[in-house]
């Protein structure tokens, strides 16, 4: 087997997973295995509360790269939790001693070589182990430019961290990978499974309907009780959950265009490649909405509810425009 | 995105760190590019990041008045909310709530006081103790 090499990835999920089916030998971009994962999504859901915000993303449920794309690829998983911190460290240390390459979900807090401003109670960050030194873990995540070390206990702690997404010390890796794979029958299929994320959502707060409906609730804001307060905090929410380390910018639509270009180039398609500068479009139409909402936040422009829920039925537009190419998309 | 626009604002946040971002170069492929952050996304961290340091203080000054149990103003310290505080321990909603109570959590037994300790990562010595100044 050949030495690890670390390399930075945009996102946790997609980072790890790719980076570890490329050292097993079947060499998949990031945008890859976002796209082969079908891991684009909106969902805004009020009713579950992050720090008093409503939860929103940008990306399907942790596990659809690392769980459900390997499946779709022919990739063989080995994935296991632990009922106990000393039998999950174990069984890593075993792993690792026979050269495996450990994927982990982690929980972000505890993990002492993130900068102090990104330690939030995250449990669904994920990162590799290559190998240890001493009471250190070699450790590669995907998010940081460089590889790094982390000692034994705060890996540990931060792989048995409770709570929501809790990881239960979840390591895996894969066994078995195939020689190459069947892109003009995966492609298509991913491409589908992600159509009807985006535009047959379960509940009208998920995918197109989903980023309309947050433009309702933003212009609702005008008449909160504690809006001096509050809507500051949660325009910015949006902002972050969108912009933050680990998101690719504009809320995993430039991962994705990506993807759209590179299955393009590969099956030589003229959709998916105009599909690939739509969304490329939406996802800049994203970074404007965070530009203006920020800029009245400041009171460096007025303060418009109505203006930026606009912005967001345009970028709904524009995104609807986008799977409407890609309905019943096949080769 | 074009690589030309991938924001270049140094955040002071990121203590140093470099992000990756997909962006389109001059012949409309999508390339790997680095970004030392952008200014719209730092405002938005400080801003949440303000609003935890003010719930901390103010929790603080309620439990220097004896009006709340240390439990709290730790829980944000360690900056938790309420609802993560629930889930980490794996207490019981109503239980927690009453342990933000002075007379109440003075009464807490080890057992207990460790659980929190351990969902935080401090000590139980520290968890019952306000320190002086948030």
């Amino acid at each position: 087997m050949t030495a690890f090499q670390h390399r930075q990835a945009a996102h946790c999920e997609s980072g790890v997973t790719s980076a570890l089916i490329t050292h097993a030998g079947l060499p998949l971009s990031e945008p890859m295995a976002f796209g082969l994962g079908s891991a684009l999504a909106f969902a805004y859901i009020p009713i579950v509360k992050l720090a008093g915000m409503p939860l929103i993303s940008y990306r399907m449920w942790p596990g659809a790269i690392f769980k459900a794309m390997p499946k779709r690829i022919g990739v063989q998983m080995y994935m296991q939790k632990f009922s106990s911190p000393q039998a999950g460290a174990d069984a890593l240390d075993v792993a690792i001693d026979k050269g495996q390459v450990v994927g982990l979900q982690t929980c972000i807090y505890w993990l002492p070589y993130v900068p102090d401003q990104f330690r939030f109670h995250f449990n669904a960050h994920n990162i590799m182990v290559y190998g240890r030194e001493g009471n250190d873990y070699l450790v590669s995540d995907p998010v940081f430019e460089m590889s790094t070390r982390c000692p034994r206990e705060a890996l540990t702690k931060a792989r048995f961290a409770k709570g929501a997404l809790q990881a239960k010390g979840l390591m895996y890796y894969p066994t078995q990978v195939p020689k190459d794979i069947d892109y003009k029958s995966v492609i298509p299929t991913a491409i589908r499974a992600n159509y009807r994320n985006m535009m047959q959502p379960i509940f009208p707060m998920i995918g197109i309907k989903g980023i309309r409906y947050l433009g309702k609730q933003i212009i609702k804001l005008e008449k909160h009780k504690d809006r001096e307060r509050y809507l500051p905090l949660y325009l910015t929410h949006i902002i972050r959950m969108q912009e933050e380390v680990g998101s690719g910018g504009a809320g995993f639509r430039f991962v994705y265009a990506s993807f759209l270009q590179e299955a393009g180039q590969l099956l030589n398609n003229e959709t998916l490649l105009k599909a690939s500068k739509d969304l490329t479009d939406a996802g800049d139409e994203w970074r404007r909405f965070a530009l203006r909402a920020t800029k009245m936040v400041r009171g460096r422009e007025e303060m418009n509810l109505r203006a930026l829920s606009d912005v967001l039925n345009g970028v709904a537009d524009k995104e609807a425009a986008v799977w409407g190419q890609l309905k019943n998309f096949a080769i | 995105m074009d690589k030309q626009s991938v924001p270049q604002d140094q955040v002071a946040t990121y203590e140093g760190l470099r992000k990756l971002m997909y962006a389109v170069d001059e012949n409309g492929n999508y390339v790997r590019v680095t970004s030392s952050g952008w200014e719209a996304e730092s405002f938005s961290t400080e801003l949440a990041v303000a609003e935890m340091i003010r719930q901390r203080d103010a929790a603080w000054q309620r439990a220097r008045e004896g009006r709340a149990s240390p439990l709290e103003y730790h829980m944000y310290r360690n900056r938790m909310d309420f609802d993560t505080l629930v889930m980490t321990t794996g207490l019981w909603r109503w239980r927690v709530k009453r342990h933000f109570k002075p007379t109440i959590f003075a009464k807490l037994n080890d057992n207990v006081l460790t659980r929190y300790a351990a969902a935080m990562g401090i000590s139980v010595d520290s968890l019952k103790q306000l320190p002086s100044s948030p």
